[in-house]
């Protein structure tokens, strides 16, 4: 019985496998140049302004046409973060004093870090929510306010992050990104497709329908789990490691 | 336009040379410094080649964060490329 189920799930793979090698031709050029209109990149170019009425193309193509594959790169960075944290963390006794770093950080350090804190998290949310304008977006933004609670996380000993309200942060992202995937499968028949919010002027921060409020899901859940990954490996202590 | 070409070629040779550094270092720190140099030196490259996106995901991760996280790991176990004493261990 087994046997036969993995046939047939071999003839079906290998069906579409045989079927779409035939419908492309051998050698045949895809993604040729703009002015060629059959190519996939010149499609791009010229429909995505107008499809979208998002000035950014990459990140249309980024975040709406190849939508699926974004949702599976956070799935990936989110499944890294929980293997990470199953291997390394440790459930602290009770009592036990929960030490980061093994020296206490320079005051030249904490100054500049207490003052550099609140810009760099400013320019990181300025990147995700500026994804479909600027160069930038929800993974480039996350790693830069993740870069900024390091900042927080070496210089200061005692600066605590709940564990609880990071998990928190990044499951409403996902489930903000999904449930707006399937709105979408519902009202107007593909996933992600944008059919409920509208489109607004071209080159204005509110533009592009959905799009924005995906990469500034994409932007937290990043940033979460970027800073979840920091912590845990600045808490690990180097003589339990080293003997 | 020749100028782009011109800073183009020193960045590569530059690339080259760092890349080469970070794998002949035995000191790990430095070559983890290495490694983000050439990070920084393939964002710039990036810039040019009129990839400002990918340049800035290369800013932020391969400079920042990869490097925090070597430097981490480091930290953790052994600074020196010793091969004597891993092979004793």
């Amino acid at each position: 019985m087994k046997n036969i189920i993995v046939i047939a799930l071999l003839l079906v793979v290998g069906f579409y496998l045989v079927d779409s090698f035939n419908y492309i031709k051998f050698g045949d050029n895809r993604l040729g140049a703009p002015s060629d209109e059959k190519t996939v990149g010149a499609y791009y170019l010229n429909n995505t302004v107008e499809k979208t009425g998002v000035a950014n193309v990459i990140t249309a193509i980024i975040v709406n046409y190849r939508g699926f594959d974004t949702l599976g790169e956070v799935t990936v960075l989110f499944l890294a973060t929980t293997g990470l944290g199953s291997i390394l963390y440790r459930r602290r006794k009770e009592g036990e004093h929960e030490e980061r770093v093994t020296k206490e950080s320079s005051y030249l350090l904490q100054t500049g870090s207490k003052i550099l804190f609140p810009f760099v998290i400013l320019l990181g949310i300025y990147v995700f929510i500026h994804g479909h304008l600027t160069p930038g977006g929800g993974f480039q933004g996350g790693a830069i306010v993740a870069t900024g609670f390091l900042l927080m996380l070496i210089a200061y000993k005692n600066f605590k992050l709940g564990h609880n309200q990071l998990t928190w942060v990044e499951s409403l992202a996902g489930i903000t990104f999904v449930s707006i995937g399937m709105w979408g499968l519902i009202t107007g028949g593909t996933f992600l497709e944008n059919s409920f919010i509208p489109k607004g002027t071209l080159n204005s921060l509110f533009s592009g329908g959905i799009i924005p409020i995906i990469y500034i899901a994409v932007g937290f859940k990043v940033a979460a789990e970027l800073t979840g990954v920091l912590d845990i490996l600045l808490s690990i202590k180097p003589s339990k490691i080293k003997k | 336009m020749i100028i782009y070409v011109v800073i183009f070629s020193i960045l590569a040779v530059l690339l080259v040379a760092s890349a080469l550094f970070a794998i002949i270092q035995k000191d790990l720190l430095y070559a983890v410094i290495a490694t983000g140099v050439i990070s920084l030196i393939l964002s710039v490259m990036f810039f040019i080649l009129q990839a400002p996106d990918v340049a800035l995901t290369e800013a932020a991760i391969g400079i920042a964060l990869t490097t925090i996280v070597f430097v981490i790991t480091i930290r953790n176990t052994t600074r020196n490329e010793d091969e004597k004493e891993i092979n004793s261990k």
